[in-house]
């Protein structure tokens, strides 16, 4: 099934197609009809072979400073606390700091040089650095949103407008999951280090998409997804028999109706009901080894970053396409130095534990793993912090398709503007869907009747340099 | 209308489905607008289309002159001539059109099509959708057995013409249920079918149409609608998504639906309620449709860069709403489908620019607001103030009444001698020894450097803003009594007087404050109906001393209270501050020495002195006066309950400028005024700037081509589950062809000759056959017409997100039918909330009535928009939805299945099934299968059914605290009289037929 999938231009209905006949038993009545609506949804065809199955998104909210992170700006130190030339920032957007003097900051971090491949990082990351060699850093990254709800909404749907698809729910409307008992998109969110700065789920929303496509979270108190467990008193067999029957007399309607929205409901139970068995399968994780667990630094249950992370490798084994671990605490408008320290004291265990992780089981090479936040942070100070910046910072990417030990791109010699191989959060998006076997210029949906680009009119290109 | 233009050579691409079916008969003409244009966008435009940067060879399909004029590919009415035809028949892969490697190949039929399109004239068309509206003839049925509707004659028409034999006539059962669906959102009791079942009369279907079109619950349930068109929500969208109070606009758009109100006013009220002659209250909510946008308050957020967000947003949600027409492109560039310009995309924002608003919020606050007295309200202020003038009444003769007993009191007093001598504590005076805790500059002057009252210093105070003194928690606090007043002496500079001064005391809190003067002291400003908070009216005299005395009673502070702390505020100015204390006397001392004085010895002031402190102080007056303030105390509580919402408020435009590629940094554009789409005509206003509701006016005029199409496709999409024209959220070019236009376009006329009246319209299409047949397809139509197309059936589809709530509710009797009124919260999973900030969340689920409101009602949090509501495609709101999307997931399944609210519903209807459904199992499945589908079980459902209560019922008997656990699930109070076994057993039969598909379904 799954190299099927890249071989074949409407996998998703073969895979709905075969799923229904496994599973529903009600016999195939009316499936021609229902395949109909399904093929008319269906993704434009996969265009090229993939380099990874699934993507693993480490969103850094709240815009992590590059400047004490991964790009390393020694001529900040020579200026701190002296005016910012004028030259670079003059007519540029600029948030909190308005109005105000502009002064550099130095850098609040040593950076050190890591790996084969001497990649320059900051020693804030003692573990994620013994990585450098599988990161590629992009230097050269620039926005158009300059405060965090915006960003977002623009890094994760390429527009700052709501009610736009998000990237997970391209990939899985694209290429639909590798699971039949999990939401093919899932989301997982943690916070610490920094004042925590709102998200939305316009941020993993499937937008004009069908909803089917919209990221599912997963919480880590409570029941870990929404209504999955079933209500007091009523035990897993209760809950099969009424299962049972609701689908018995939804197939008995149907045989008067014939209606195929009949045959996906039921289909939707009996997916429903598996769910109550996998997810929270899936969520307990007290049977990994204990080497496992320390490795990641986590206790289940604690709702940490690192816990997010373990969750992450065991939703990318059981075939979840698209994964995006919010952590929330990188908004540092003051104390970026102690900030930018804890929050990554906060991240880095887990961050490198993944890698590690799918590193040996053979799973990095598939999946694509994007580490960086909505923005970066001025080259300015903001009292002991620093503001949100838009017009050059960093992310790395790991993992299958990309040339680790490689930094990309640079910005000037202040950290203000990305002056070379510069990277738009529109060519990150092409450069994504590219490795998963998509070209984003031919990426569309039928949307108000026309052919809509996923990925927006605005041109982009696959940022080949960095692929392996 | 004035001077429509429609260009004869403009025509928009269109990307559609490809050209229906069978719907191209061969015995009918071909039409540019519904069969040739689909296919020339769809395969043709990308290459010659109207995008002028990316034209091949010269060529634009687009345009007739360019296609016809000297050699050119088309020669109307010769094919063979055509260069055209011979390229899309042409095998040689040089020549062929449409270029392999477009992989946009023609059909065969698509081919034949532009051939006899040539043949016939190859003839363009305007795109319908703006062309003036014109009532078509009513088309001449042969076959009809009986006299049509006009909307059969219609679609009888079309069904003839393609020799399709429309579905038959729905059953009752089908029928009642469906139109209780459209038109209420609600399904009908078993008792509702059974009357329309067994009501035999002519007119059976007509009373019922007119009792669901007149019950409350029709405006509730055309609200959903359009609330998803306005994007109204319940908090502000951007960042914190803070809630912001705009219940009330919801409550205008549900009466307007119930009241009937014509469209043309509906429309012209929410653009532009304010400028309404004299706007009345509701006039004003209405308003509030300009403020339903997304806002923010978030830190580093520029005011310019969001005004022109707020901006792009109305003009986007405008334009879709009551134009059908999708602007959103041409922020940046001309659009490339339909006649708009960047131009026309500024200057009709700009006729909202003069909103008052911010580009940044702050405070949770989205002003202007005004404060609306709902129902509810007007109901208890009326009645108090009733109360209030009834005891007025009494205060002229029970003053009467007293001052004939004024010779009485005073003897008494004079008998008490002594003991009515004032006795005054000073607590300050020369020096701050009070102990305790001292904040502010405690300025003592001397005699030489200003006027002092007693001792040898005053304390003096002077500021330009808010500036005070206070100590608190004195070692020895003073222990209330009655009688006992504080007071403190005050000096006013005659030059430079404060604005206002206060006296404050702390009892373990300062919420108590009397205060004189201007209203700048806004710290701890309160209502006057909150109880520590009094005005005391002007500033007392200036350049003299003068004593303030505050009974504490009057701040809110209880008798048996102890109070440690005075503070001594002003605003601005200079003021000296000398002794403060408290006083204890029945009498004040000026009564006092005026009581020894005969009656006729007293100056006027004195007797006045001593009559107003006798009715200050005497029983049954202070009794009555006590009863006043609190009666005015209450009243005022009341009105300042009345919820706000946000209003339109027109201030002095600001300036609009086109925006070079959508860049609110770009100040280099061109500034515009206010003027509607330049293809669609002039407002010709040239004396002064048009206004909103110049727009208003011109959207409702009766020439206008899109506003009545635009609306009669979206009625008649709720009542058939698609529209005429299938993208009821696009009428332009990108758009799809209405299935019969000429229909559309009758419904349009008749819709604005009626006066805008929506019921008419309504009952209109529901009095048709077309709209009572049966939904299944019958199979000759599954091939030919998937989309239901020629509308030979009805549709069927899956109910939105909130009535498959209200079902649920409804079905178990949990419903409560009250129409307005505040956002509800039905329950909800913990921590949802978790990722909002600004202020952090905690979401609490609504206790007793509110917890069982229709889903109109629940409290729309845009960023995080209940999980419910979600799972079953409710829009977030943030954009105009004229389309909701109907999907079919496992998450719904979980939902429907585990959701507390439908376990409680499921738990309450089971003791319903045990109350009313019999006495035998089998009887009682039949109610309880009934109640949910309207119908009776056939056998094999009703088996399943009972097969499934006897197993949980053997199951619960051996495990009652499982029983016990599934019957509490909810707030609803437990039927403990009922056996919890069978609850639990017959909960599980409810759970069953709640969860069946047909339960949520509209057929």
């Amino acid at each position: 099934m799954k190299s099927s999938m890249f071989l074949n231009p409407s996998a998703e209905c073969q895979l709905a197609r075969r799923t229904f006949l496994r599973r529903t038993g009600v016999g195939s009545i009316a499936l021609a009809s229902l395949m109909k609506t399904t093929i008319a949804n269906a993704a434009t065809p996969i265009h090229h072979p993939p380099r990874i199955r699934r993507v693993i998104h480490l969103c850094m909210a709240g815009g992590p400073s590059h400047l004490e992170t991964f790009d390393y700006k020694p001529e900040l130190a020579k200026h701190d606390g002296q005016p910012m030339p004028e030259s670079l920032t003059k007519g540029q957007p600029i948030a909190q700091l308005q109005g105000q003097s502009l002064k550099v900051l130095g850098p609040q971090h040593e950076f050190a040089r890591y790996g084969e491949s001497d990649l320059q990082m900051s020693t804030v990351f003692p573990r994620t650095s013994a990585h450098a060699d599988d990161l590629c850093i992009i230097k050269s990254m620039h926005t158009e949103q300059i405060n965090h709800d915006p960003a977002h909404t623009f890094f994760n749907t390429g527009t700052a407008i709501s009610g736009r698809p998000s990237m997970g729910a391209w990939v899985l409307y694209g290429l639909g999951a590798e699971t039949e008992e999990l939401p093919g998109f899932i989301v997982l969110t943690s916070e610490g280090g920094g004042q925590s700065q709102p998200i939305s789920s316009r941020q993993w929303h499937s937008g004009f998409l069908p909803s089917r496509f919209q990221g599912v979270q997963m919480h880590s108190t409570g029941s870990p997804v929404h209504y999955v467990r079933s209500p007091a008193g009523v035990g897993r067999e209760q809950q099969r028999d009424v299962v049972n029957a609701v689908s018995r007399i939804n197939s008995l309607r149907n045989a008067e109706l014939e209606d195929p929205e009949i045959i996906t409901r039921i289909s939707s139970y009996e997916m429903a009901f598996r769910m109550q068995t996998s997810i929270p399968e899936l969520a307990d994780v007290s049977g990994e080894p204990k080497h496992i667990l320390d490795l990641y630094g986590c206790t289940p249950g604690d709702g940490s970053f690192a816990s997010n992370c373990l969750l992450a490798r065991r939703l990318a084994e059981r075939g979840v396409r698209f994964i995006q671990l919010y952590h929330r605490g990188w908004d540092h408008h003051g104390g970026v130095k102690a900030g930018v320290a804890t929050t990554a004291s906060l991240v880095d265990q887990g961050t490198a534990a993944l890698l590690s992780d799918l590193k040996q089981r053979g799973m990095l090479e598939e999946t694509l793993i994007i580490w960086g936040g909505e923005f970066g942070r001025t080259p300015m100070a903001q009292g002991s912090g620093r503001d949100h910046h838009i017009k050059g910072y960093s992310i790395w990417l790991a993992g299958g398709g990309v040339r680790g030990g490689m930094a990309f791109g640079k910005t000037d010699d202040f950290g203000y503007h990305a002056v070379e191989d510069r990277v738009h959060v529109r060519d990150f998006h092409a450069t994504m869907l590219h490795l998963l076997g998509i070209d984003h210029r031919r990426f569309t949906y039928k949307y108000q009747g026309l052919d809509f680009r996923l990925t927006g009119v605005e041109e982009s290109r696959v940022i080949e340099e960095i692929l392996s | 209308m004035r001077s429509l233009e429609v260009l004869k050579c403009c025509f928009f691409l269109v990307v559609l489905l490809p050209a229906s079916r069978s719907a191209i008969a061969a015995d009918r003409p071909v039409r540019f607008n519904r069969d040739v244009r689909p296919v020339l966008t769809d395969k043709c435009f990308a290459c010659h289309g109207p995008d002028a940067e990316t034209v091949a060879g010269d060529l634009r399909l687009d345009l007739s002159d360019s296609v016809t004029s000297e050699g050119g590919v088309i020669v109307p009415g010769n094919p063979e001539g055509s260069e055209l035809v011979r390229r899309i028949f042409s095998n040689d892969a040089e020549e062929m059109m449409p270029p392999a490697e477009t992989h946009k190949p023609l059909t065969q039929t698509e081919r034949e099509l532009l051939r006899r399109w040539i043949a016939e004239g190859s003839e363009y068309e305007a795109h319908w959708a703006y062309t003036p509206l014109q009532r078509p003839a009513l088309p001449e049925v042969t076959n009809a057995t009986d006299a049509l509707s006009p909307v059969d004659q219609f679609i009888d028409r079309r069904l003839m013409e393609e020799g399709i034999a429309p579905a038959p006539l729905a059953d009752r059962i089908t029928l009642i249920r469906r139109l209780s669906f459209d038109l209420t959102g609600l399904p009908p009791t078993p008792q509702e079918v059974d009357e329309f079942v067994n009501d035999l009369s002519d007119d059976a279907y007509g009373k019922l149409v007119n009792r669901l079109l007149e019950s409350s619950h029709y405006g509730e349930r055309m609200a959903i609608y359009w609330l998803d068109l306005v994007r109204y929500a319940d908090t502000v969208g951007y960042h914190g998504d803070q809630d912001v109070s705009q219940f009330p606009y919801r409550d205008y758009v549900i009466d307007s639906f119930n009241d009937n109100k014509p469209y043309d006013q509906f429309l012209r009220e929410q653009l532009a309620g304010d400028l309404l002659p004299e706007a009345t209250i509701v006039q004003q909510v209405a308003s509030g449709y300009n403020r339903l946008n997304q806002t923010t308050e978030e830190g580093g957020a520029q005011a310019k860069e969001y005004l022109a967000i707020y901006f792009a947003d109305r003009v986007r949600n405008v334009s879709q709403v009551f134009m059908g027409a999708t602007m959103g492109c041409a922020q940046c560039h001309d659009h490339k489908y339909d006649p708009y310009t960047m131009r026309d995309f500024y200057s009709l924002g700009a006729f909202f620019a003069d909103l008052e608003e911010q580009g940044k919020y702050s405070a949770r606050a989205r002003p202007p607001e005004i404060q609306v007295p709902i129902k509810e309200l007007q109901q208890q202020i009326a009645a108090l103030d009733e109360k209030l003038a009834e005891l007025k009444a009494q205060l002229v003769p029970l003053r009467q009444k007293l001052l004939d007993a004024q010779k009485e009191w005073e003897a008494e007093v004079l008998a008490e001698g002594e003991e009515n001598q004032e006795v005054e504590t000073v607590w300050i005076n020369d020096a701050q020894d009070t102990g305790g805790e001292t904040s502010g500059t405690w300025d003592f002057v001397s005699a030489e450097q200003g006027p002092v009252h007693s001792g040898d210093k005053s304390r003096r105070q002077s500021s330009n803003e808010l500036v005070q003194h206070f100590f608190m928690g004195a070692p020895n606090p003073v222990t209330l009594s009655p009688g006992l007043r504080f007071f403190v002496w005050v000096h006013l500079d005659p030059e430079n007087p404060p604005k206002a001064i206060m006296l404050q005391l702390n009892d373990g809190s300062w919420e108590h404050r009397a205060v004189w003067g201007s209203d700048d002291i806004s710290f701890g400003r309160r209502p006057e109906s909150w109880a520590g908070y009094r005005r005391f009216g002007s500033l007392p005299d200036t350049g003299q001393w003068v004593r303030l005395e505050i009974d504490p009673a009057e701040l809110g502070i209880q008798t048996e209270g102890t109070v440690n702390g005075m503070a001594f505020t002003q605003f601005g100015g200079l003021a000296y501050w000398d002794e403060a204390g408290w006083g204890t006397a029945k009498v004040p001392r000026n009564v006092a020495d005026a009581l020894k004085l005969a009656s006729n010895e007293r100056t006027e002031e004195q007797s006045a002195a001593v009559r107003e402190h006798y009715l200050a102080t005497v029983e049954p007056m202070v009794e009555l006066k006590t009863r006043i303030a609190e009666t005015e105390t209450e009243r005022n509580a009341v009105e300042a309950s009345a919820p706000t919402t946000v209003v339109s408020k027109s201030v002095a435009p600001r300036e609009i400028r086109i925006l070079p590629r959508g860049n609110w940094m770009d100040d280099s554009g061109d500034i515009v005024e206010p003027s509607i789409p330049a293809f669609l005509g002039d407002l010709n206003i040239r004396e002064r700037r048009a206004t909103r509701l110049d727009l208003a006016n011109w959207l409702c005029e009766s020439e206008n081509p899109l506003t009545s199409r635009v609306m009669v496709n979206r009625l008649w999409s709720l009542l058939f589950g698609r529209g005429i024209c299938q993208s009821v959220d696009d009428l332009g070019g990108q758009g799809t062809f209405p299935s019969n236009p000429d229909l559309l376009d009758w419904l349009a006329v008749e819709f604005v000759e009626s006066g805008w009246d929506i019921k008419y319209l309504i009952r209109t299409i529901v009095m048709s056959n077309a709209y009572q047949r049966s939904s299944r397809p019958i199979p000759e139509l599954k091939s030919a017409d998937p989309d239901n197309d020629l509308f030979a059936r009805q549709g069927r589809f899956r109910l939105d997100a909130e009535m498959v709530r209200d079902v649920a509710l409804l079905t178990s009797g949990l419903l409560v039918e009250k129409v307005g009124g505040e956002s509800v919260k039905p329950y909800q999973p913990a921590g949802y909330y978790a990722q909002l900030n600004f202020p952090r969340r905690e979401y609490a689920a609504n206790e007793g009535d509110d917890q069982y409101r229709r889903g109109v009602y629940t409290h729309w949090q845009r960023t995080f928009l209940h999980p419910m509501l979600k799972a079953f495609d409710a829009p977030s709101r943030e954009e105009c939805t004229a389309k909701r999307s109907r999907s079919n997931t496992p998450l719904q399944a979980l939902t429907l299945l585990n959701d507390p609210t439908f376990v409680e519903a499921a738990r309450v209807l089971a003791a319903r099934i045990m109350r009313e459904g019999g006495e035998h199992a089998d009887d009682q499945i039949n109610w309880a299968y009934r109640a949910a589908v309207s119908r009776s079980p056939e056998t094999a459902v009703a088996d399943e059914l009972k097969s499934l209560f006897e197993r949980h019922l053997e199951y619960f008997s051996d495990h009652p605290s499982e029983a016990k656990a599934l019957i509490t699930e909810g707030n609803a109070p437990v039927a403990t009289d009922l056996n919890a076994v069978e609850l639990a057993a017959w909960t599980s039969v409810a759970r069953v037929v709640l969860n069946l598909h047909e339960t949520i379904t509209r057929y």
